[in-house]
């Protein structure tokens, strides 16, 4: 056998499937179920990185989701994803990873010299020595911070992956397949509750995997193996591994990451890389266990120091040795388990236990294995750089504060056992305020907020015994609860070993005239002298404490050196812990790829696209769309080798001499019904509606309550109580829920009723003095003479057999009418206007076009109408009411909204007539003044005069009645022109309205 | 993410919903002689309590109704929901 440090037989791994990696450049294999931490481990590779501040070298320090070391760069299918821990990632085939935070590379890194200069990193660094001089940030220390800090690289190509999100409805979510979280799904399921069983890992049975012990007469494995296949043979159970759960929000909603394909070569087709899960649980169990606490000594973050759960861990599930000479430092009796466990597979491992004596069943089982155990024995420090060589230990004193006896023992790994700290993240992001216990030195959660319960050693209960009684109760209430079922499974009966009490004690003392680090944050470099630090310079709350030596911000969130950064705060404070606290828990538990939160919304996904029924026809006639809220518009149509301004001037053009035609589908309608149809447009309306006649449209202005301008539009009366409302593209749906919440909270003794009909019309508008003749060919029995349909008349007609409406209504300032079918027939009446329009020199035209022909008539816009703006200023005074009460109405009192000089809209023209005055430029008397120049107005719209051939652009600007013909100047400091310019009427083009009335 | 019982539709989660502020706030009558500080009340100021709540939610994304819901600003429970006109 090729690998030192794997064992011939144990653990669930498929020795008859050979998998080869590559780490670091170097060729590897293991097997089928490692994790890339198992098999580098069997490969006897200790060293995977560097630390963050002192690049000090890095091992293994867990077995999962707490491990704060390895950390990798993984590389798959020809993408790279940063921040993956080896101890959670499976070996696939080709699997390629690679060492962070270390340059030149993880044997040679220079980063390390700042090691030998800790003494100037303390805590605090960053603040204190990066304060000053500001240049200094800039060029010296963000780009040096930049290279030294952080795991590695984000990939900057496009993700190719598929991420899902699901949306799924529960009776119990229970997160975590331990004992605990077996038990209560398993008495939920059979009580008839819809249940999520939820786990992490790819192997379900959580401690069971690695504790001996016997449930009924099964052993705790083929327990596990029984629960989970009866749980999956039931159709009201969903059972998930590689499933986090790592979020707790509002009302009972939690969030689950389904990693479906990162233990794979690559995604297979038609299966997302990872799916995301938002839960809605009427109940959740918190059944995710607990971490094991480190003890805290002299270069304690030496490769080959790690957690004795991990280390039995690697023997049990993996079939690996972490060493062949163990040390096991322990305050409490789990670290037996784990020397057992080497002995049996014949390593002698130590023992040094700190307590003065300790009796139990596991310690006398160690014993008559003839394990070796110190008693009163402490490791002062770990020696080897690279890997733990050996160990300096000493007798300490029943009061820990003496060390005795110091010698050096050698050994080539040293598992640490601090006692057990319950995972009570979830149940604290759900507002639970948790409560210390005394008896475990640990926060266990306190009374709940949302709908949850915590089970097992999540809650502080660690004899399974105790724990499958309390996880069947749990599972069984709850579900009864919801389902009113009075199914109760029996709880079996438990053959396990019975542990003593552990040591409150957990850091040792620094031996006289020795200055070891001892590290709390294994990943940010945190030691104990760093919190000492912060202490003696003032700092006393926990969240200061943590953000001033970044204790526990790292991307492990302190899973493993929280508990011990409070335990050390409250001993220099002589407070007890829960007088110093806790900070606070947020999601995630655990990292969450961007990926996986955006989900399928990327790129076009990222909202929805709404295209008009003629959308075909523009792609086919070479249009080139623009976004228009959601819709695609249209923005010219290429000719040739027309740039964007050629193009639209063209279609102006041609708007204004012949005839053009414009898709309007996108103008919001809403369809208006009821006997107070008339009285409810009055009031929402800034102008009368009451004596509207049938058939005769109106143009109208919509505010808000504060007076500024919410939208515009026209609004036909089609028969005695049915109006079309017409709003801009941008505003419909805002003016829907405007007009419901009138009518449904405020009136609602109207009888009105209001709904969306946008998507139902395709809409044309036909705009030019050639669009009367180009009408009376597409209506051929209708009269359509300007005394028939006159200027804002409405009728309806045949259009080639088709019901079609025709408004005589115009945004161009032309002679114009809109013509709408139902939507199916769009294409088919879009494709007969351009043919029979063809006599008439018809083209289409796009929003470019649109927007020149309604800036040079003057008609107001959204760049107008821009949530700033009242009637007055947009010269719209005209069709304020004063008879009549309405929306907003009391507002225009306001002594800012009738000031002498109030905003008003005025037209730009340039004085040497060519240059073009770029939208947002000021307006200003004096181009050289001193800054900040007095603003006198803004330019909110501009395009190329064709009627004159010059630019025009409009403006709102201070005083704008008194302001025409007067000369300024239009400053755009971003694209560094100045502008001499005169202020001219607004309506540029026809200011007396004779085209469309003609 | 907030669950609302929606008064016509039932449970729903808040991604279906848009909030419309105080429901308490109620607005003058028409041609209604009223003060300008009656007036800005009405359109600026509003309250902010921390703790019970009553607030208009409109389900846009769905039956597309007004709705009353009265609801904790600090923890989030909602305590009942109401029809407009309830
Ligand atoms: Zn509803």
């Amino acid at each position: 056998m090729s690998q030192e440090f794997r064992l011939d037989k144990g653990g669930f791994i498929n020795r008859d499937k050979k998998i080869s990696f590559k780490f670091n450049g170097k060729q590897y294999f293991g097997y089928e179920g490692d994790t890339l931490a198992s098999a580098l481990i069997a490969n006897g590779v200790h060293l995977v990185g560097r630390s963050f501040k002192y690049h000090r070298p890095r091992g293994f320090f867990g077995a999962g989701v707490d491990e704060p070391y390895a950390i990798v760069q993984l590389f798959r299918n020809n993408e790279t994803d940063p921040n993956i821990k080896a101890t959670e990632q499976e070996l696939f085939e080709g699997l390629r990873a690679e060492s962070v935070n270390c340059w030149p590379n993880v044997n040679f890194d220079i980063g390390a010299i700042n090691n030998f200069f800790r003494m100037f990193i303390p805590a605090g660094f960053y603040y204190k020595t990066f304060m000053w001089p500001k240049s200094f940030w800039y060029k010296l220390y963000e780009p040096i911070i930049r290279k030294a800090a952080g795991f590695g690289k984000a990939s900057i190509k496009h993700d190719q992956e598929r991420y899902e999100h699901k949306y799924e409805y529960c009776d119990l979510l229970i997160t975590g397949s331990g004992p605990s979280g077996l038990a209560s799904a398993y008495a939920a399921a059979k009580n008839g509750a819809k249940v999520i069983l939820a786990e992490d890992k790819p192997r379900f049975g959580g401690s069971l995997l690695t504790t001996d012990v016997n449930i009924g007469n099964q052993t705790g494995v083929e327990w596990t193996k029984k629960i989970i296949s009866e749980l999956k043979s039931m159709s009201n159970v969903i059972v998930k591994n590689r499933s986090q759960v790592f979020g707790y929000y509002d009302h009972n909603m939690l969030v689950m990451n389904e990693r479906l394909s990162d233990h794979l070569p690559k995604t297979e087709k038609y299966t997302p890389k990872q799916r995301l899960w938002y839960i809605r649980a009427k109940e959740v169990i918190i059944s995710s266990g607990s971490i094991e606490r480190p003890l805290v000594f002299g270069n304690n973050d030496t490769p080959g120091v790690m957690l004795s759960s991990a280390a039995k861990e690697y023997i049990k599930v993996y079939g690996v040795i972490v060493g062949k000479k163990p040390l096991i430092f322990t305050n409490n009796d789990s670290g037996y388990e784990t020397a057992i466990e080497f002995k049996k597979n014949g390593i002698d491992p130590l023992v040094l236990d700190t307590r003065n004596d300790p009796k139990s069943d596991i310690i006398n089982e160690a014993k008559s294995l003839n394990i070796k155990i110190k008693i009163s024995h402490v490791v002062v420090t770990a020696k080897g750089y690279k890997k733990v060589k050996s160990a300096d230990i000493a007798k300490i004193s029943d009061d820990k504060k003496h060390l005795s006896e110091i010698e050096n023992v050698a050994c080539d790994c040293i598992c640490v056992s601090g006692f057990w700290t319950p995972s009570i993240h979830l149940a604290s992001q759900s507002g639970n305020k948790s409560t210390f216990s005394e008896e475990i030195d640990a926060f266990i959660p306190d009374k709940s907020k949302q709908r949850e319960t915590t089970v097992g050693s999540a809650k502080g209960i660690f004899t399974l015994e105790e724990t499958l009684e309390n996880a069947f109760e749990s599972g069984f209430n709850l579900s009864k609860k919801i389902t009113n079922n009075d199914n109760k499974i029996s709880v079996p009966s438990v053959v396990e070993k019975k542990f003593t009490n552990h040591d409150k004690f957990w850091c040792v003392p620094l031996p006289k005239g020795k200055n070891y680090k001892r590290f709390l944050d294994f990943q940010n470099d945190v030691a104990v002298s760093d919190i000492e630090l912060a202490l003696r310079e003032g700092y006393r709350s926990i969240e200061h404490v943590k953000r001033y030596t970044t204790l526990g911000m790292a991307t492990d969130q302190g899973k493993t050196s929280n508990l011990n950064g409070l335990q050390l705060v409250s001993d220099v404070e002589n407070k007890v812990v829960p007088q110093v606290g806790h900070t606070t828990f947020r999601p995630p538990y655990t990292p969450i790829s961007i990926g996986a939160i955006v989900g399928r919304e990327v790129g076009k996904h990222s909202k929805p696209t709404r295209k008009s029924p003629m959308h075909e026809w523009h792609k086919k006639n070479n249009a080139v769309f623009v976004d228009a809220g959601i819709w695609l518009r249209p923005r010219y149509y290429k000719k040739g080798n027309e740039n964007l301004f050629e193009a639209s001037k063209r279609e102006a053009k041609n708007v204004r001499q012949n005839v053009g035609v414009c898709d309007v589908t996108t103008l919001g309608k809403i369809d208006i019904k009821g006997p107070d149809a008339a009285e409810f447009l009055n009031r929402v309306y800034t102008n009368a509606w009451l004596k509207l006649p049938i058939g005769k449209a109106r143009y109208g202005v919509m505010l808000r309550e504060d007076g500024i301008v919410m939208d515009d539009g026209t609004t036909t009366r089609i028969s005695e109580n049915h109006y079309h409302m017409t709003t801009t593209t941008a505003q419909a749906a805002n003016v829907l829920s405007h007009l419901e919440y009138y009518l449904q909270l405020v009136w609602p003794e109207l009888n009105v009723n209001v709904v969306s009909t946008t998507e139902q019309w395709a809409g044309a508008a036909i705009a030019g003095p050639n669009s009367r003749k180009l009408l009376q060919k597409l209506f051929t029995n209708k009269d359509v003479s300007n005394e028939s349909l006159p200027f804002m008349g409405y009728t309806e007609g045949d259009f080639f057999g088709i019901n079609a409406k025709i408004y005589r209504i115009s945004f161009s300032g032309e002679l114009a009418y809109e013509v709408n079918v139902e939507s199916d027939y769009g294409n088919f009446m879009w494709e007969k206007i351009m043919e029979v329009g063809k006599e008439f020199n018809i083209q289409p035209y796009g929003t470019e076009a649109l927007s020149t022909l309604r800036i040079e008539m003057g008609h107001v816009a959204g760049s107008e109408l821009d949530g700033r703006t009242i009637p007055y200023d947009n010269s719209l005074e005209g069709l304020v009411s004063k008879k009549k009460d309405f929306i907003g109405k009391r507002s225009l009192d306001k002594a800012a909204f009738i000031r002498p000089d109030r905003e008003k809209i005025v037209g730009v023209v340039p004085l040497d007539k060519k240059t073009s005055i770029p939208e947002g430029s000021y307006l200003v008397k004096d181009p050289k003044a001193k800054l900040p120049n007095p603003k006198l107005g803004h330019v909110s719209a501009s395009c190329w005069s064709v009627e004159y051939d010059n630019p025009f652009s409009l403006a709102i600007i201070k005083d704008g009645k008194n302001m025409i013909g007067k000369k300024l100047y239009a400053l755009s400091p971003l694209k560094n022109k100045s502008i001499h310019v005169e202020i001219v009427s607004s309506h540029y083009v026809d200011p007396e309205g004779k085209r469309v009335r003609s | 993410m907030l669950y609302i019982k929606c008064p016509h539709c039932g449970m729903r989660s808040q991604n279906e919903f848009a909030y419309g502020g105080d429901a308490t706030v109620k607005r003058p009558e028409l041609n209604k002689e009223i003060s300008d500080s009656e007036w800005n009340n009405f359109v600026y100021l509003r309250k902010s309590p921390r703790g019970k709540h009553l607030e208009l939610w409109q389900h846009i994304s769905g039956c597309r109704q007004w709705i009353k819901v009265e609801r904790d600003t600090l923890t989030h429970e909602i305590f009942k929901t109401f029809k407009a006109e309830e």
